[in-house]
């Protein structure tokens, strides 16, 4: 019988796998189990529109349940949509994916991202990854026995990723390079010479790149340039989109990834085993948002752009200083003059003030000393939200 | 910039100076001074509130009237609509493309007081060939706000 350290009878061989073992816990779940217990609170922690589908968007889901659309699609997705996602790409950024063998429509850009990763990592490979970033790119990578080197951004640079630094950690080990922009947690958007600095070094060290633009519809001032349309990079790029921005749809879970013939048939192979196909419902909305989701999507924006606008001021006025963020939909100030770590600073900003907003250390090393403020919420609990932040910097600061 | 400020109060009349400055990022007395100029060229034509009167018992009665009109030699339906726009009764008048040529929105307080309207007012006069009234049963929808309870976006507390 096996006994664990307690003395206890033990039911299993050590249940857990080391792999899963080397994932880092969550560290912020006492924050996430605090903000579960309280009510009335202001959250600015939410990552996802609080618009909801637009309505002709669910109206062609609805209809396509009545009509009797409830069966299996093919693994790489609904002919349709992945023709329609063609035409998308080729109309916004002049790339010409063929629908049949190099698009895969994904249970959004999450299973895209685990994909992607299982399909071209082996044990060992490393994967270079921007710090801060959104919380799922090192673990996946993890996941597929590969090893995440992380790159520190930092505010002064407008967290954008430096090709420097991305050259100075390439090794013979290395195999992905691994990015995000517009970024969650920073709101960074990478202009066209950045990305083509970017391009440039993946070329030089035949590096992929893992390209995630689920934000690329949520700019302001700056036109979203695809990683993948620069010279020699559609080979090279693993390009993963999706609907949950754009389109309001988090909850439809629908995602594509874009990429040569031998890595969309390697990730369609992982996802026909895993996953089979995306749910034919979310399919079916995703066509209807291609085909006539532009308008939704334009006023959403503009929306966005408003309360980016009064944020991104309110923050540094009450004393948080903020990079403006160009994409997505998030502000992500320094709170270093609290002289607080980022989780204290959001845990004492719930408890006293009923506002949340999520320690930059979820997202992080170099997240420290940054909160993330998602402004996809109401102007005025945006404005509700900064007094009471004045109220608790200028207590906190007083100390 | 204009067309930004217009946007933000056709939504919310109530938006102030300050907070639109803020929402445009523009200076608050570049933004005070671009509206009292739209308020002066009549681009703005007033500030209005969308109430639900039958949530306060305020007994309203709406009619939306076709009005087939002899169009007038030299003004064509013009003239016609200013006899009828004149009186306060008609609250929107609209020429329209269609099986008629004027809609008519008419607000009284009794159904009997629209069809003294209609019947005094707006069939006699010349070159009205005929109406037709619609009285108005239940309103749904207004200036893009439904009536009925706002649908409630529930999120999750927090996500990453």
């Amino acid at each position: 019988m096996l006994i664990t350290s307690k003395g206890q009878p033990k039911k299993y061989r050590n249940p857990i796998s080391q792999r899963i073992n080397r994932l880092s816990p969550s560290g912020i779940r006492r924050f996430f189990d605090l903000l579960a217990s309280m009510e009335e609170v202001i959250s600015l922690g939410i990552g996802e529109p609080d618009f909801v589908t637009p309505w002709h968007i669910r109206e062609a889901a609805i209809s396509s349940l009545e009509k009797g659309y409830t069966m299996y699609t093919p693994n790489s997705g609904m002919p349709e949509l992945r023709q329609e996602l063609s035409r998308y790409l080729k109309d916004n950024y002049n790339l010409a994916y063929d629908p049949d063998s190099e698009l895969l429509i994904t249970v959004g850009v999450s299973e895209g991202l685990d994909l992607a990763m299982r399909a071209v990592l082996d044990p060992g490979d490393e994967v270079i990854i921007p710090d801060p970033c959104y919380v799922s790119y090192d673990s996946c990578v993890i996941l597929a026995g590969g090893t995440p080197v992380m790159v520190p951004t930092y505010q002064e640079n407008n967290f954008e990723i430096s090709p420097a630094d991305i050259e100075s950690r390439i090794t013979g080990r290395t195999k992905v390079i691994l990015i995000g922009y517009p970024a969650n947690p920073t709101g960074a958007v990478l202009g066209q010479a950045k990305l083509t600095q970017i391009a440039e070094v993946a070329r030089r060290h035949q590096l992929l790149v893992i390209s995630d633009e689920i934000y690329a519809k949520l700019v302001y001032g700056i036109e979203h340039t695809c990683l993948a349309s620069l010279p020699e990079m559609k080979e090279r790029t693993i390009l993963l989109g999706g609907f949950s921005k754009a389109y309001a749809m988090t909850g439809w879970r629908i995602g594509y990834a874009a990429g040569s013939k031998e890595i969309i048939a390697a990730m369609t192979k992982i996802h026909q085993y895993t996953m089979l196909c995306a749910s034919i419902m979310g399919q079916v909305a995703a066509i209807e948002a291609l085909k006539s989701g532009e308008a939704s999507t334009t006023e959403m924006v503009e929306e966005y752009n408003r309360r980016r606008l009064v944020i991104v001021k309110g923050l540094n006025n009450i004393g948080l200083p903020c990079f403006e963020p160009r994409g997505a939909f998030y502000a992500f100030p320094s709170i270093k003059g609290t002289g607080m770590t980022s989780e204290k600073f959001a845990e004492r900003l719930l408890i006293e003030e009923k506002v949340a907003v999520v320690p930059g250390s979820a997202f992080g090393q170099h997240g420290e000393g940054y909160v993330r403020c998602c402004y996809a919420t109401s102007l005025a609990d945006i404005e509700e939200a900064l007094s009471r932040m004045k109220r608790f910097v200028a207590k906190h600061q007083a100390k | 910039m204009i067309k930004d400020i217009l946007k933000i109060l056709e939504n919310d009349a109530r938006t102030t100076t300050k907070q639109i400055a803020a929402m445009t990022g523009t200076p608050s007395a570049e933004v005070a001074k671009l509206i009292k100029q739209a308020e002066k060229d009549r681009i703005i034509l007033k500030y209005k509130t969308v109430i639900s009167w039958d949530k306060v018992g305020d007994e309203q009665v709406w009619a939306l009237i076709e009005v087939k009109v002899t169009p007038q030699k030299d003004v064509g339906f013009d003239s016609i609509a200013e006899r009828i726009y004149r009186f306060s009764q008609a609250r929107t008048v609209y020429l329209v493309s269609g099986t008629y040529d004027l809609l008519v929105v008419v607000v009284d307080k009794t159904e009997h007081r629209v069809a003294d309207f209609v019947s005094q007012k707006l069939a006699p006069i010349e070159g009205v060939q005929g109406t037709v009234t619609h009285f108005l049963l239940k309103r749904y929808k207004e200036d893009g706000e439904t009536l009925e309870g706002k649908e409630e976006v529930k999120r999750q507390p927090v996500t990453l």
